[in-house]
């Protein structure tokens, strides 16, 4: 009960907490009229900031997305210059120095020393000069050139997959969605029988008639790719459609290239982005995949699923063939799915987690 | 002579935000007689729900903080309870009711086993008693069929038959305490009015305090004994009722009243809304919070936060216009003059 | 309910119809002939063999034998293994892929489950830093690489579990791991996120104003409506897992349908590749199905009104 006492007193007395600033300082002078300028305080709040800007600046927040980025972009030059950093080319066959280790000088202790599964130094019983990167493979091809003109082929796979998803779905979803009634209805029940079909079944059946190279894998993943694109959009616009700013804008007498231009796309602009940010790590994958069961890219040309293949094969005693173009694939599907991650987080702050 | 029933002194509540430490409620007073009402009221993002939370101590862990202050429910502060002993306080003491019915009910659980839960958990009931006074419960707030109502989930209510679920659900237990947070916010207007209605009839029958949080004062009028005016964080006026309503002193209270529609009002008399958008509560300086936005602002405003004065023993404000040093040309005429 | 289930049925004939149409006109389509060494046939050889098959006759023709005998529960004959029927090679061949598929799918639920739940509740922290990170490698590493990995580094050089082959259940256990690695992500990242959107719910705040312990709140209210949703991850993880069965029994030999099936595209053995899609796709529709109708049973908004929307 003394608490409640002591809470009496309290009240009795104005709270000492409640002043805040010396009142000592208080002279008399201070009491006259000093209205603050309405202009003046709008400036006070916050500056504007767009929504594009405000994606940015979280997107950069997100550790994992910038490293992603980072690393991606690393991935990419190197991928771009590698190939050209020795004399070999991905085709350049020497049969005598077949199934060399890598070795690098410097980096030993990393496990580039050389040095084969029985831990002879193939390189002094061989008497190689040269060092190979990453090793060779059994025609003596350079395995560094390989891996990097492989993670070309297989960014460039998937970077034209995507952008084909991306237009067709686009297109696709938009005038499903813009249209409506009919039209849509129609577009959907065809969505909905391929959406039926597992992909990859499409994809295998296709790669068969095409017979394998990189036009056909790329136009067997289009064939189904495009379609969760579609839906995004799809959703999106009937979304936006039924709001108010979107019904406001078409009572002011809008024009539908008006409507769609300064409305819609630029709402339905992050779904978009983030889906292709999405769609790139699966094409990745589904090529590698593709060449893994033996559909992929023809020799010598090579992709980083072939690479994986020809590695997994010799994996029990050239177990570096494998581990170089899986971890260059691994590092590209994290990479891809944390900055897709970040996009997706970054453009919609409610589904920040 | 009224009993006090709950006491909050000096209560300080922040959140840990990305761009640093916000103190959102700034030393909050206030005190709540048993089977009254106080009806707190304010514009949005005054800290008048975070009061609320604070109260129950729902506000959440990871970034909110009472930094300071005393909650004195029955003269035991609960701030100091244990994490045991506030479960037992919740729900069976001091009870809340939301503002949205849409999203305040479990949509996955019959509401029958929703409004059991606090009766098997505070009162020890056996299930079978328990769902008897659940349908009690139902019946009390007005369910028509409340035994089939029972088996029912949320979704298959309207509004405002949730709310009355809701409330059914937080006067279970018979709390001392309700607090409601905007109860009727999210409601048509003539649903507003049966849930008040509802909201008063149970508390003449059951003796509960009821915190009302607000911003609407046609509700405030309705259903407060006394009346807490919070701004940025801060009350700046409270009274009774009729002290709010019929004797105004701070420019804020004014603000508001005359912004509120009024019937007997004549046509010719326009609305005045209070100028400028009310303050980021990051940015505010040491003065008065009200400051920038108030037609009578001093230079002392901007610096310095004015002391409370009690004019009644219900009756206080915080406002440099009482301050002795004032000169009388600037206090405006419906300031001050009601007391001389 | 029953109209719906009648309905949607209905509208699973019609896609598996159409699925069943298009096959087989790809396979038509398709280059080479399914005789193994046509090179080394005469022909005359040839002929009998074409007739024999009936493909000596229209695709039209063709079709519509198919459809009749497929309707018979007949999928026709393989044309690498003489004599042997489509549908006894996929039910020889459906239960080891089924054994590791569902051993995959539970292992993989229970660890996604548990790891989703704890870095929900543990958000911010270590833990779920360490969860999340998890999640992405299960998400991003191919399945046949970690299968690869695995294969070597626990089988070839630890030697604690079989290489591979089909000969005890230990044999189960490399190809159920990697087969499972991408659910436990799928899961983990899916009940970690609803798990923090029901977190942010009003009503878990009134659970806890009424005065429930924090262990009843989670339990009774976040965890229960969290799984829920999980339940539509079903469609998405089975697809997963055929898809990796397709590599995953190639690497660990298993003899399953997956082995089966990319054997049989290598050598163009389109009775087999057909069957073998239909069923795979029969599969997926049906899989799709169920989990509309469990959703129904598990979430109390969901009614199922006229229009079959759901």
């Amino acid at each position: 009960m003394t608490s409640k006492l002591n809470e009496k007193q309290l009240v009795d007395s104005p709270p000492l907490t409640n002043a805040r600033g010396n009142h000592d300082e208080i002279t008399d002078d201070l009491f006259v009229a000093a209205p603050l300028n309405l202009a003046l305080q709008e400036e006070i709040s916050k500056p504007s900031v767009s929504f594009w800007q405000e994606a940015f600046h979280r997107l950069f927040r997100n550790k994992g997305a910038v490293i992603s980025l980072v690393v991606l972009l690393l991935l990419v030059i190197v991928a771009l210059v590698g190939p050209s950093m020795n004399e070999h080319t991905y085709r350049s066959q020497n049969i005598a120095h077949s199934n060399m280790p890598p070795k690098v000088s410097g980096l030993e202790w990393l496990g580039f020393d050389g040095k084969n599964s029985k831990g002879i130094d193939v390189y002094e019983t061989q008497a190689v000069e040269e060092n190979y990167w990453f090793g060779t493979d059994e025609f003596g091809r350079d395995i560094w050139t390989r891996v990097w003109k492989g993670t070309q082929i297989s960014l460039f796979i998937a970077l034209v997959a995507a952008a084909l998803d991306l237009v067709i779905g686009v297109v696709y979803g938009g005038i499903s969605s813009f249209y409506g009634g009919r039209v849509d209805n129609f577009m959907q029940r065809i969505i909905e029988v391929l959406v039926g079909i597992p992909n990859l079944i499409v994809i295998i059946l296709f790669i068969l008639i095409l017979e394998p190279g990189i036009r056909s894998i790329i136009l067997a993943m289009v064939i189904t790719g495009w379609v969760g694109m579609a839906r995004v959009v799809r959703g999106q616009v009937l979304q936006l459609k039924g709001q108010e700013f979107v019904l406001a804008s078409q009572t002011l007498g809008a024009s539908n290239a008006r409507l769609i231009w300064k409305h819609l796309m630029p709402n339905v602009m992050g779904p978009i982005i983030v889906t292709v940010m999405f769609t790139i790590p699966t094409a990745i994958f589904f090529e590698a995949f593709l060449s893994f069961i033996g559909l992929g890219l023809q020799a010598p040309l090579a992709s980083l699923g072939v690479l994986i293949e020809d590695g997994y094969k010799s994996m029990r005693f050239f177990s570096y063939k494998l581990i170089f173009p899986a971890f260059v694939i691994s590092a590209i599907m994290i990479c891809f799915n944390l900055l897709a991650d970040g996009l997706r987080d970054a453009m919609d702050p409610k589904m920040k987690r | 002579m009224t009993e006090e029933i709950l006491a909050v002194t000096d209560l300080h509540v922040s959140f840990k935000t990305q761009a640093g430490m916000v103190t959102a409620v700034r030393g909050v007073n206030f005190n709540l007689n048993k089977g009254e009402t106080l009806a707190i009221v304010g514009e949005s993002g005054s800290g008048k729900s975070v009061t609320a939370k604070a109260i129950m101590r729902l506000l959440p862990k990871h970034n909110a903080q009472i930094s300071q202050g005393g909650i004195l429910y029955e003269g035991q502060d609960l701030l100091n309870l244990s994490v045991n002993d506030m479960q037992k306080v919740r729900g069976s003491e001091i009870a809340m009711v939301f503002q949205d019915p849409m999203t305040s009910l479990n949509p996955t659980m019959r509401i029958g086993k929703q409004i059991m839960e606090g009766l098997l958990k505070h009162q020890k009931l056996s299930k079978t008693v328990a769902k008897e006074k659940a349908l009690q419960m139902l019946e009390l707030v007005g369910i028509p069929n409340a035994k089939e109502r029972l088996e029912a989930y949320p979704h298959q209510f309207s509004g405002g038959m949730r709310q009355r679920v809701v409330i059914a659900m937080a006067l279970a237990c018979n709390p001392h305490i309700l607090i409601a947070d905007e109860p009727t916010t999210a409601l048509d207007v003539t649903i507003q009015a049966q849930i008040l209605q509802l909201m008063k009839d149970l508390q003449e029958k059951m003796d509960t305090a009821i915190i009302l949080i607000t911003h609407d004062l046609g509700v405030v009028a309705n259903m407060a004994d006394h009346v807490a005016v919070m701004y940025a964080g801060e009350i700046v006026e409270q009274g009774t009722l009729d002290e709010i309503f019929y004797q105004p002193q701070h420019p804020y209270t004014l603000g508001l009243l005359r912004s509120m529609p009024n019937l007997s009002a004549s046509r010719s008399e326009p609305l005045i809304p209070i100028p400028g958008s009310p303050p980021d509560v990051m940015t505010l300086g040491t003065g008065c919070p009200f400051a920038a936005r108030c037609p009578h602002t001093m230079k002392v405003c901007h610096d310095f936060l004015p002391k409370y004065t009690h004019l009644s023993d219900s009756h206080t404000v915080m406002c440099w216009l009482q301050d002795e040093r004032t000169p009388s040309a600037q206090i405006p005429e419906e300031v001050g003059s009601v007391y001389e | 309910m029953k109209r719906y289930i009648v309905k949607r049925l209905g509208f699973m004939v019609i896609t598996l119809f159409i699925i069943v149409t298009l096959t087989f006109f790809l396979m038509q389509l398709l280059p080479g002939t399914p005789f193994t060494n046509p090179e080394k046939l005469s022909d005359s050889q040839l002929q009998i063999l074409n007739a024999k098959y009936g493909l000596d006759q229209p695709a039209a023709i063709q079709y519509f034998r198919y459809i009749g005998n497929l309707l018979q529960g007949d999928l026709g004959y393989s044309f690498q293994y003489e004599g042997r029927t489509v549908k006894s090679m996929i039910i020889d061949r459906v239960g080891p892929s089924a054994f590791i598929g569902l051993q995959a799918l539970i292992f993989g639920t229970i660890i996604g489950l548990v790891l989703g739940i704890v870095s929900a509740l543990k958000h911010n922290t270590i833990l779920d830093y360490g969860a999340v990170t998890l999640a992405v490698l299960g998400m991003s590493i191919p399945s046949f690489v970690f299968a690869a990995l695995l294969q070597y580094y626990i089988g070839v050089k630890l030697e604690w579990l079989p290489v591979a082959l089909w000969e005890s259940y230990e044999s189960t256990l490399l190809p159920s791991i990697a087969l499972s690695v991408t659910v436990i992500a799928t899961v983990a990242r899916f009940i970690r996120s609803e798990m923090l959107e029901v977190l942010g719910q009003d009503y878990v705040t009134t659970a806890r104003s009424k005065g429930l312990g924090e262990a009843a709140v989670i339990i009774k209210h976040v965890v229960r409506n969290a799984l829920i949703p999980v339940v539509t991850m079903l469609g998405p993880l089975a697809v997963s897992i055929m898809t990796g069965t397709l590599v995953i029994e190639k690497i660990f030999s298993v003899p399953g349908l997956g082995e089966q099936f990319t054997l049989s595209i290598l050598v163009l053995d389109y009775s087999v590749i057909m069957g073998i899609t239909l069923f795979y796709s029969a599969l997926f529709i049906f899989v799709v199905f169920l989990v509309d109708i469990i959703y129904g049973f598990l979430d109390p908004r969901i009614e199922y009104k006229e229009g079959g929307q759901v």
